[in-house]
């Protein structure tokens, strides 16, 4: 199973994924405990919010028109100055206008081409995964096909062969960066339907008779939504990669304005070897923490569904504050190696260093005989039950 | 081995698919390439014949019906024909690439292999001091791992190259170096290729660090690695047992990564003027050299599923439970 997305695994210890509450805050109500809040969720929540405002308004609120040329005599870029607050470009354009204006772009399309690839991916996925057989074997083909091929280089044949005219069409280019990102989304959503579709609350609707889009619709999508949500999260940050990338090509119509387009004219201007940082700087820092947003939100999201992820995240200060740790308990990150299990008992502590095999299974033995014993209880008490 | 020979007739036919894929694009995709290249090639003599071999390559202007064409096309693809690329002076596209395919392999290879060792171990490291300051390097790696390549690698020449002078800014070698197997050639060689590829490794081991972590903090509420813990076992046993079995999803996830590490390193190689694929590409897109770009496409695709390959071996060799299944 892929990274990030262990869901529907745990083993024993645990309750299922979705109805663990592992941080018990004890005063809170059920309903909040479920809302996942670590910081990087709101950090990432916050700065999602102003790029998206950024991209609805930011054409409005640029102090200038981000193509206008305000000097025909410079011939090379201006530094940041109080008229030009991140200076101007090779073409003495004014680099936070573009900044501004080329967010719109930028996050269209990547929003698009999430859009697109999560519906595919679910009527792919879930379909494969719901259907099996020959239909899952050949869809689960066309995923794979589409996971081990290299997207860029195919993008950029495609967009190679895409007439000039066309190539600054941003549902247009959403739509083809679409084709090449739906795979991972379908595999992730496969996997899930597959381990649902024979618990038993989906077996006594199919005995009841429920139709199949019915029991897909109202049974086994709902409790896809996290993973649906994550792989969304994860296409549109593929998205704005991915049109960055190809913009800082020139493949996309370079009057096009966009964050890539900046760093292509950047690129053009020479602005590495030249210290022209404020050409480079901006747009790149730009699509870096667009991505790290989307990233954090990811993460939270993986938490919500792997609740251990979440747990290993605390500080021992955070967590007995949310009462996972006290004065009575042991904190939760146990020492391995140091065990008091070793040095209490003599006959463990030879064990412990001993490459003899029955005399570390008589150690372990002995140990377990007397489970009083405060050294393997404090063990026992460090894995807290979630 | 049933999995293994499963796995090669899955790449095989995946590979059957990407030069399908290659054939069709330029013949499905609205405009006439031929048109396109020729109005790109002004100033070049233009002989029937090569205006003939372009119209092969693209499929228009030929009375070659489709199938003809596609066995065309693969019977030149065995004999090694790529195409003639019209950016370079028009010499056949299978010359050029193999001018620039080894400085990409050597580079991005290296960095790739690199990255995932470096990854993988700071991965471990994290996941077993969970709750220290060691967590604080994640949101670091996830800027990493957002931030695009040519990014970094735009933010690695200004300091390392320009403001610190640490390393050259660009290209693969000094211009007046002779190439020969002597230590001046070779240092000089690593000396350029040391900063796109300490690039390339910042820019992927972010993804490998936080897949290992994940995986491993799963891992680490194993009861085996309760036990070894109980036993006493060293501290380096008990993390090699819990690793061990952590590393196996990174490995699976190697494919999925491949593309992406690969894709990145090409734009990489833009901004660093690396004479690789990377760079003969945006020529290729530059000067509208669509065979140049098809033949580019074909042979990263090839590289990546054999890349993919060897790491479905790995994974087959290190995990019995793939094997028994068979």
């Amino acid at each position: 199973m892929a990274i990030g997305t262990s869901t529907g695994t745990s083993t024993g210890l645990g309750g299922g994924p979705a109805d663990t509450g592992p941080l018990p805050v004890p005063d809170a109500p059920v309903r909040r405990r479920r809302l996942p809040r670590s910081p990087k969720v709101l950090i990432g929540l916050g700065a999602l919010a102003v790029f998206l405002i950024i991209a609805v308004i930011g054409p409005w609120i640029a102090p200038y028109d981000p193509t206008r040329t305000f000097s025909t005599t410079a011939s090379f870029p201006l530094p940041p100055s109080a008229a030009h607050w991140l200076g101007t470009t090779q073409q003495q354009q004014d680099v936070l206008s573009q900044l501004l204006a080329g967010g719109r772009s930028t996050i269209l399309v990547a929003f698009v081409a999430g859009l697109v690839a999560t519906a595919a991916a679910v009527l792919i996925g879930v379909t494969a995964g719901y259907a099996g057989g020959l239909a899952d074997d050949l869809l689960s083909m066309l995923a794979n096909f589409f996971l081990v091929m290299p997207a860029l280089p195919l993008l950029i044949v495609i967009f190679g062969f895409l007439p000039q005219s066309q190539g600054g069409d941003d549902v247009l280019i959403g739509l083809i960066i679409a084709v090449t990102g739906w795979a991972y989304g379908a595999r992730v959503l496969r996997a899930q339907t597959l381990s649902l579709r024979n618990r038993d609350y989906v077996e006594s609707a199919r005995i009841t008779g429920e139709r199949g889009w019915r029991i897909i619709t109202f049974e086994i999508l709902p409790n896809l939504i996290p993973i649906l949500a994550s792989s969304f999260l994860f296409t549109v940050l593929y998205g704005v990669g991915t049109y960055t990338a190809l913009a800082f090509l020139g493949l996309v119509n370079p009057n096009h304005l966009s964050w890539g387009g900046m760093l292509f004219y950047a690129q053009v201007a020479g602005a590495e070897s030249s210290g022209y940082w404020w050409l480079f700087l901006p747009p790149g820092l730009a699509v870096a923490l667009l991505g790290t947003a989307l990233a954090l939100l990811n993460f939270g999201i993986d938490e919500f569904i792997n609740p251990r992820l979440r747990a290993a995240g605390l500080t021992r200060r955070r967590a007995r504050q949310a009462g996972l740790t006290g004065s009575a308990r042991p904190p939760r990150r146990f020492v391995l190696g140091v065990t008091p299990v070793v040095r209490s008992e003599p006959l463990t502590a030879a064990s412990g260093s001993a490459s003899h095999h029955s005399s570390e299974r008589n150690g372990v033995r002995a140990d377990l005989a007397a489970p009083g014993r405060p050294g393997l209880n404090r063990l026992w008490r460090g894995r807290s039950p979630r | 081995m049933h999995v293994i020979s499963r796995r090669i007739g899955f790449y095989i036919a995946t590979a059957i698919a990407a030069v399908t894929v290659d054939f069709l694009i330029p013949r499905v995709m609205p405009g006439n390439p031929v048109s396109a290249v020729l109005s790109k090639m002004q100033g070049q003599v233009v002989t029937p014949a090569t205006l003939r071999a372009l119209q092969v390559q693209f499929g228009s202007g030929t009375r070659e019906g489709a199938w003809g064409q596609y066995t065309h096309y693969w019977s030149s693809l065995f004999h090694g024909n790529l195409g003639i690329s019209t950016s370079n002076g028009l010499v056949p596209v299978t010359s050029v690439i193999r001018g620039a395919l080894p400085w990409t392999l050597g580079l991005v290879g290296t960095a790739t292999v690199l990255s995932f060792a470096a990854g993988t171990l700071l991965g471990i490291l994290v996941a077993w001091r969970r709750g220290s300051w060691l967590d604080n390097l994640l949101p670091a790696t996830t800027f990493f791992q957002a931030a695009p390549y040519f990014f970094l690698a735009f933010l690695a020449i200004d300091l390392f190259a320009i403001k610190l002078g640490w390393f050259p800014p660009g290209s693969a070698r000094n211009i007046l170096d002779f190439p020969a197997w002597n230590w001046t050639y070779i240092s000089d060689v690593l000396d350029h290729a040391a900063l796109p590829a300490l690039t390339i490794v910042i820019a992927s081991a972010a993804g490998w660090i936080v897949g290992m972590r994940n995986v491993m903090i799963t891992t680490m509420d194993e009861d085996y690695v309760l036990l070894a813990q109980a036993k006493g076992l060293p501290k380096h046993r008990v993390i090699w047992y819990a690793a061990r079995n952590a590393i196996l999803p990174s490995i699976s996830s190697f494919s999925l990564a491949i593309g992406f590490v690969v894709s990145g390193a090409l734009l990489t190689e833009i901004v660093f003027s690396y004479p690789g694929l990377g760079f003969i590409l945006l020529n290729a897109v530059q000067e509208g050299d669509y065979a140049l770009l098809q033949g580019i496409f074909l042979v990263i695709t090839m590289a990546v599923l054999v890349a993919n390959l060897v790491a479905d071996f790995v994974y087959v060799f290190l995990d019995p439970r793939t094997r028994r299944e068979a």
